[in-house]
């Protein structure tokens, strides 16, 4: 009867690795820097002297996991 | 299309770590001061005990670099904030790598998917072998190996759920999606389970600390990773259909397809 089947579904469109690795490689060294910032700066190794850091963000390190004091 | 999914990621983070914000200062603040108070008792008692009849306000609070009101407020807020609006964007980049890649699942299922292997693999089974502690749990002359260990977990139990994945690819043909998922996550379970026993303990709390604040800390750090990750896999998942959707009418893709 039919001679035109649309599958239901097609399948989505996959993004090339080529154009994600830039984004992941810069992107997301910055993210994971921003991490170690709120985790473990001026803890376990310090990037900038003295503690600032350390005690401004110390209740959100103890609360989403870090070891601290 | 990758920088967008990025912004929308990160939005979708901020988001989230709005969200938990509020969490962690209804529910995580309360046993933070609790363990505070103990720290501050156990100072006073050791005070005592070395200097008998002398009778002084015991280790005079040390110069305080940010005062409690702020650790608790805009403290919190920034690194929640920030901690959330970040791993929203390395979702962002996780995402934009495994849509396609993953069967015919649209935006919004790989992104609620892979929200909840990111959950366990990044907190979840890293934290029941090193969970979160509240202030006075901890020496400080540890905090180098303590930091290094807790860090190899997460690296080690997010490498143990990439090779999962990778593995559920290769059964896919074989046993079916369902059978070959549930032979990966068996896998994964069995891998992290030997590293958490490979990996050397810590528990370094003390003998009196009261185990109601422990456990109440350690919950509502759960809650709150739970919360964000969820927020994030929902969130993100709508915003990531949105533009993947724009890009492709309708019409234009059933012909191709
Ligand atoms: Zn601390």
């Amino acid at each position: 009867m039919t001679s035109v089947a649309f599958p239901a579904k097609s399948r989505p469109a996959a993004i090339p690795v080529r154009q994600v690795l830039p984004w992941a490689i810069f992107g997301g060294l910055l993210l994971m820097l921003a991490i170690y910032f709120v985790g473990a700066e001026e803890g376990a190794t310090s990037l900038i002297r003295g503690m600032y850091v350390h005690e401004f963000v110390h209740d959100g390190r103890h609360l989403l996991g870090f070891p601290c004091h | 299309m990758v920088g967008n999914l990025l912004l929308r990621g990160m939005l979708a983070g901020v988001l989230a770590g709005l969200i938990c914000f509020c969490f962690l200062k209804a529910f995580g603040e309360p046993s933070v001061d609790r363990a505070i108070a103990f720290e501050a008792q156990m100072d006073d008692a050791k005070a005592k005990a070395s200097m008998p009849g002398m009778d002084m306000p015991a280790a005079a609070p040390d110069e305080e670099l940010v005062s409690r009101p702020v650790q608790a407020g805009l403290g919190l807020f920034t690194g929640v904030v920030v901690y959330s609006a970040a791993f929203g964007g390395l979702f962002a980049l996780v995402f934009a790598l495994a849509y396609g890649r993953m069967g015919a699942l649209e935006a919004r299922s790989v992104s609620a998917l892979l929200a909840g292997m990111g959950f366990i693999a990044v907190y979840v089974l890293p934290s029941l072998k090193y969970p979160a502690n509240p202030p006075s749990v901890g020496e400080p002359e540890t905090i180098g190996m303590r930091t290094a260990l807790y860090f190899a977990m997460i690296a080690l139990s997010l490498a143990s759920m990439i090779g999962a994945s990778m593995l559920h690819r290769r059964l896919l043909a074989r046993l079916g999606a369902w059978d070959a998922a549930v032979v990966a996550g068996a896998a994964y379970l069995v891998v992290v389970t030997v590293v958490a026993l490979l990996l050397p303990s810590v528990n370094e709390v003390p003998a009196q600390f009261p185990a109601v604040v422990l456990w109440q800390f350690r919950i509502a750090s759960l809650g709150a990773q739970l919360l964000m990750w969820t927020t994030i896999g929902l969130v993100f998942g709508r915003l990531a259909q949105q533009h993947l959707m724009a890009g492709t009418p309708r019409l234009g893709a059933a012909i191709r397809a």
